[in-house]
């Protein structure tokens, strides 16, 4: 979904080749992020920051080129804080979709972004993906950049309604392993934030420490070695 | 009216001497003007536990009118009504102006505006109107009213640009004996029904027998009864409220 098309960036430009997530559960939401940034094949960040603050209880998870979505974050956070001086209450994390999706609407010519905005606010926990062309979708989970197509059927295959904070966060954290194996763009550490009224708490798994799953094994490289052991069909070919 | 020859009250950009801005003032008089022009009535909010009842006492200066047309209430949003004394057209500017602003915050932050939001804006609007020479300021206070995330709430604005938000309220040629009947009102604990019954009585006490001509009752409501709409009060209502203010005037009398 959230395929960055390389082609409309410079020569040069730094790209969050990313596998970014939100998750809402019951008392809050969890969101989470590799923390690879490349210019072409080199890494120009192994621990970049993706969480991006927007308001106390509203965080955005960012991917596409990193300068646009710097610039639109900022410019989030300092509509957000107008927002709340002029009306004297915390923004909702609708309001604060609705100003992302504003930016990334009018400028789709010229941005790269797709980001997913995630909080809490009076009303609950909620996440909204605001994917390439500037649409504004609440979901209950979303994923994005160019890591999560390699994970949408873990995904549907594994969320359920009802969980608690600890099942949503191994979630998350599962699903950006698995997304950051498979895709080349992603990579380096898992950055997550628990946000529930309460406030935030971050997390952080070293690049040592991510979820492990099936890597491959080789099959064919056995027969070669071991001639008596190979099966029918190789002798055949 | 002291201030007259005194050259202070040519402009709403002069201060008298004492402070006081006399075309302001002089707005005021415009709101609450009694005579024979029909705008000069008398209209009032109440805020309940779940919503607001907007009604005003409509003079009818013609019997050509249709009945009904020219209505005093106007509906600024979904969820917004807003009820004007004094100069008609000056009321309909303002919700317009309104209409826009609710429109653009819907817009902007894909959320219904809060009453308090379009009271402040409308309010700023107001008032830049008693800052210039080559304006007038606004000859009408205002009533508005809406149910928002925080329930329902009510605020008037006067000529000036200030505004309260009120439990009840009255503005307009019969505002003080309105007032004096709304405090006597538990608002708080009443539904929305019982709310728009004693409107009904407040509009028909206010109103001058003898002085004036015969007058329409107008209201509106929105709030848990509605589904939060703001909506004229269904027919059958209005005139059951008709009915039980008149025989509640008679035994007044």
């Amino acid at each position: 979904m959230d395929h960055i098309d390389m082609h409309r960036l410079k020569q040069g430009e730094v790209n969050l080749g990313t596998s970014i997530m939100a998750v809402q559960f019951v008392g809050g939401v969890v969101i989470g992020a590799d923390s690879r940034t490349t210019t072409g094949s080199y890494i120009a960040n192994r621990v970049t920051d993706k969480l991006t603050f927007l308001h106390d209880h509203i965080y955005c998870c960012r991917s596409g080129s990193a300068a646009d979505t710097q610039a639109i974050a900022d410019f989030g956070h300092y509509y957000l804080q107008m927002q709340a001086q002029v009306m004297g209450s915390a923004p909702s994390v609708l309001t604060a979709a609705a100003i992302m999706e504003k930016m990334c609407y009018q400028n789709k010519d010229q941005l790269s972004a797709g980001i997913i905005v995630a909080g809490w606010d009076k009303t609950g926990p909620s996440v909204y993906n605001i994917p390439l062309g500037g649409g504004l979708f609440r979901q209950p989970w979303a994923i994005g950049g160019s890591g999560s197509t390699y994970v949408y059927g873990y995904c549907d295959a594994t969320y359920q309604e009802g969980w608690g904070k600890d099942e949503t966060v191994n979630f998350v954290k599962n699903t950006l392993a698995l997304a950051m194996s498979r895709d080349g763009s992603s990579g380096g550490c898992i950055r997550m934030c628990v946000i529930t009224e309460d406030g935030v708490e971050r997390k952080f798994i070293p690049g040592d420490q991510l979820p492990r799953f099936w890597e491959g094994k080789e099959v064919l490289g056995e027969g070669v070695q071991n001639p008596l052991k190979t099966n029918v069909l190789f002798m055949k070919a | 009216m002291t201030s007259i020859g005194t050259g202070y009250d040519l402009s709403a950009s002069t201060y008298s001497p004492d402070g006081r801005i006399f075309q302001v003032e002089y707005a005021n008089k415009a709101v609450e003007n009694s005579g024979q022009d029909p705008s000069h009535s008398t209209a009032i909010g109440l805020r309940v536990k779940d919503g607001i009842i907007l009604a005003v006492e409509k003079l009818v200066h013609s019997k050509l009118l249709i009945p009904e047309a020219n209505r005093r209430i106007q509906t600024l949003d979904r969820h917004l009504g807003l009820a004007t004394a004094g100069l008609l057209a000056d009321g309909r500017q303002l919700a317009n102006k309104a209409r826009d602003e609710s429109a653009n915050f819907r817009d902007s932050f894909r959320s219904p505006a809060p009453v308090k939001y379009i009271a402040d804006r409308l309010g700023s609007y107001i008032q830049v109107y008693t800052l210039y020479s080559s304006v007038r300021p606004f000859g009408i206070s205002t009533i508005i009213g809406g149910v928002d995330q925080d329930g329902p709430s009510l605020f008037v604005i006067e000529p000036s640009g200030v505004f309260f938000g009120y439990h009840g309220a009255a503005v307009g040629k019969g505002r003080q004996l309105a007032k004096t009947e709304l405090e006597k009102l538990k608002l708080s604990d009443l539904s929305m029904k019982q709310a728009v019954l004693e409107a009904a009585r407040i509009i028909y006490l206010v109103h001058d027998d003898s002085k004036e001509k015969t007058f329409e009752l107008e209201m509106s409501w929105v709030g848990n009864d509605t589904n939060g709409l703001h909506v004229p009060v269904p027919k059958d209502l209005l005139s059951e409220a008709e009915q039980k203010a008149k025989a509640a005037l008679e035994d007044f009398e």
